[in-house]
């Protein structure tokens, strides 16, 4: 079925506003036809994933559209890139991949994005507002924004976000649409101990559960406390998209589409119910390592997605109590950062950059472990707080990983072998 | 050769192409999932874990995890290690776009067909698959003639 064009999108496909628009039309349409869409429609705001991978094939799409004059009509923010832009040369990146990285920075910079340069564009700036329609990429950042803000993306993979950054126009389906949004199945929380639904690590288990379990539906989570903090949904979010495909969940009473379990359902029924048990959770939390209690660590790896200030306040709290015993990073052990500039802006006006510094961490920014060449060959075991790097970190750098919370990662930083024990 | 078989499929991105059956019954995330270098299955927690995609037919039920999958395909495509074809259960956007950007880009692209769930499961591991420009797939259990 040919998708119903109106004139300006017409004209953009015929090239009346540029061949950048044209080729980003064409893509567009062939997209609009793939998923079954009437028509194209507006966002006014968009984030590119497309940014963030170096491939030769990703670069040369850049530069073709920044070359065919490409600008973005519609205020658009940069997922993190490949490269520690300032800082590249300390991680020892070889010259051959930060100029390319730098190249293909400065194709996305050029066609007028907004050089953020972070997976946590929700925590930084032009954050999108409820019922607002956008084109998101990130997966992480994609759930967190339709579920947490009520924002209305679909899952736009990399490069279709700078084709809906160009033309402000995407096809006409999907969760941009409200009957798309309402919840398909019910998952209870049954007798989780309050306590343990006040700790991070809790989010970034249920997180890897929920997003094994809600295949392609839409989840509505019964028994999450009101007062969950933004990190905690984004550790929640970026577990739950890597382990499933999860872009939307309601959980009744926190999300903005859940005030009930009727308005999370619009007045619907769930297809199936499933009860959430505290062994359901152990075991999603064992399934999260593969490395075992006592191996020697190479590397600690927090901020993915990137570490919010708060979450430099606690990793700095928890130092301090290890320094106050004297006790110091195992000289075994590199301790990794990653953030972006806004996070890193409020650190430097904060009273514990030094204690964060002192005790060795190493802070990276606009970037990510799986995206820049950082972590070297010799590196075996990783241990990392995050539910999404736990999941990606054996194919994608080779490595055995271990997750713990975070008072884990510094324990273990400190002993220089993974000292992991259940945190639920 | 005999076809044994003819399943009716929706052509998601269309073409023709010839292959053995890799079958998962899990969703990939092909960005952290395949090697764009190797075509090796690199989710080490996949069921497939290991196997090597190229030049098969990967029948898997569909994406899942991260938006760079787009970019993991066409890279796959551009260094030749892509599968032949792919066959999915429901239509996944981030492959798609994959193909089709790369159609854009290099002229060059692979084929995905959906299937119906009866249709999709009766695909087994090793079968000889032939998929049509209009998303038809001829199976057969002997090896295709070249």
């Amino acid at each position: 079925m040919a998708v119903k064009l109106s004139t300006r999108d017409e004209q953009l496909l015929n090239g009346q506003h540029g061949k950048a628009a044209q080729m980003a039309m064409r893509i567009l349409v062939r997209m609009a036809e793939v998923q079954d869409a009437v028509e194209m429609m507006d966002v006014s705001q968009a984030h590119i994933d497309g940014c963030g991978l170096l491939s030769d094939t990703g670069l040369e799409f850049a530069e073709t559209l920044a070359s065919k004059g490409g600008k973005v009509s519609i205020p658009t923010t940069l997922n993190m890139g490949p490269l520690d832009l300032q800082n590249w040369k300390r991680f020892g990146v070889n010259e051959d991949f930060a100029d390319k990285a730098i190249r293909q920075a400065n194709a996305y910079i050029g066609m007028g994005c907004i050089p953020t340069w972070t997976c946590a564009p929700y925590q930084s700036y032009l954050i999108p507002r409820f019922g607002q329609q956008i084109a998101w990429g990130e997966s992480n950042a994609i759930c967190y924004a339709n579920s947490v803000l009520g924002a209305r993306t679909n899952r736009y993979g990399d490069f279709i976000d700078i084709c809906a950054a160009i033309t402000g126009r995407v096809p006409k389906c999907g969760l941009h649409l409200v009957e798309n949004r309402r919840g398909q199945i019910l998952l209870k929380l049954i007798d989780i101990d309050p306590v343990i639904m006040h700790s991070n690590a809790f989010y970034a288990i249920l997180g890897h559960l929920v997003g094994s379990i809600a295949g392609d539906k839409i989840p509505v989570i019964e028994g999450l406390p009101n007062n969950v903090s933004s990190d905690q949904l984004k550790a929640f979010c970026a577990a739950a998209a890597s382990s499933g495909q999860l872009a939307l969940f309601h959980a009744v009473g926190v999300t903005p589409e859940a005030n009930s379990l009727e308005n999370a359902f619009q007045d619907g029924k769930p297809q199936r119910i499933i009860d959430i048990h505290l062994s359901d959770l152990q075991k999603s939390e064992a399934d999260l390592s593969t490395a075992r209690n006592g191996d020697k660590l190479d590397l600690v790896v927090l901020g993915c997605p990137h570490f919010s200030f708060d979450e430099f306040r606690t990793l700095a709290r928890l130092i301090k109590v290890q320094t106050e015993k004297d006790k110091t990073l195992h000289p075994d052990v590199k301790f990794i950062v990653i953030s972006c500039q806004t996070s890193y802006a409020l650190l430097q006006r904060s009273d514990f950059l030094d204690v964060l510094a002192d005790f060795g961490i190493e802070i990276t920014l606009d970037t990510c472990v799986f995206h820049t060449p950082m972590v070297s060959s010799e590196t075996k075991v990783i241990m990392t707080n995050s539910g999404k790097c736990a999941y990606y970190a054996p194919g994608q750098l080779g490595v055995q990983v271990a997750f713990g919370d975070m008072a884990q990662c510094v324990e273990s930083a400190v002993a220089g072998c993974v000292r992991r024990k259940g945190t639920l | 050769m005999t076809t044994e078989r003819v399943l009716i499929g929706r052509a998601i991105v269309a073409g023709s192409a010839k292959g053995t059956a890799l079958v998962s019954r899990e969703p990939l995330s092909l960005w952290g999932g395949i090697s764009p270098h190797t075509g090796e299955i690199i989710d080490r927690r996949h069921e497939r874990s290991g196997e090597v995609v190229t030049d098969r037919v990967f029948v898997f039920p569909r994406g899942k995890g991260s938006s760079t999958s787009s970019a993991t395909l066409m890279e796959s495509i551009k260094t030749g290690v892509a599968p032949a074809a792919i066959i999915n259960l429901s239509v996944d956007p981030i492959l798609a776009l994959g193909c089709i950007v790369s159609d854009e880009l290099y002229c060059k692209a692979l084929p995905i067909v959906v299937l119906n769930e009866q249709d999709f499961y009766s695909i087994k591991e090793g079968d000889h698959l032939t998929i049509e420009l209009d998303g038809k797939v001829l199976v057969s259990s002997k090896p295709l003639a070249k």
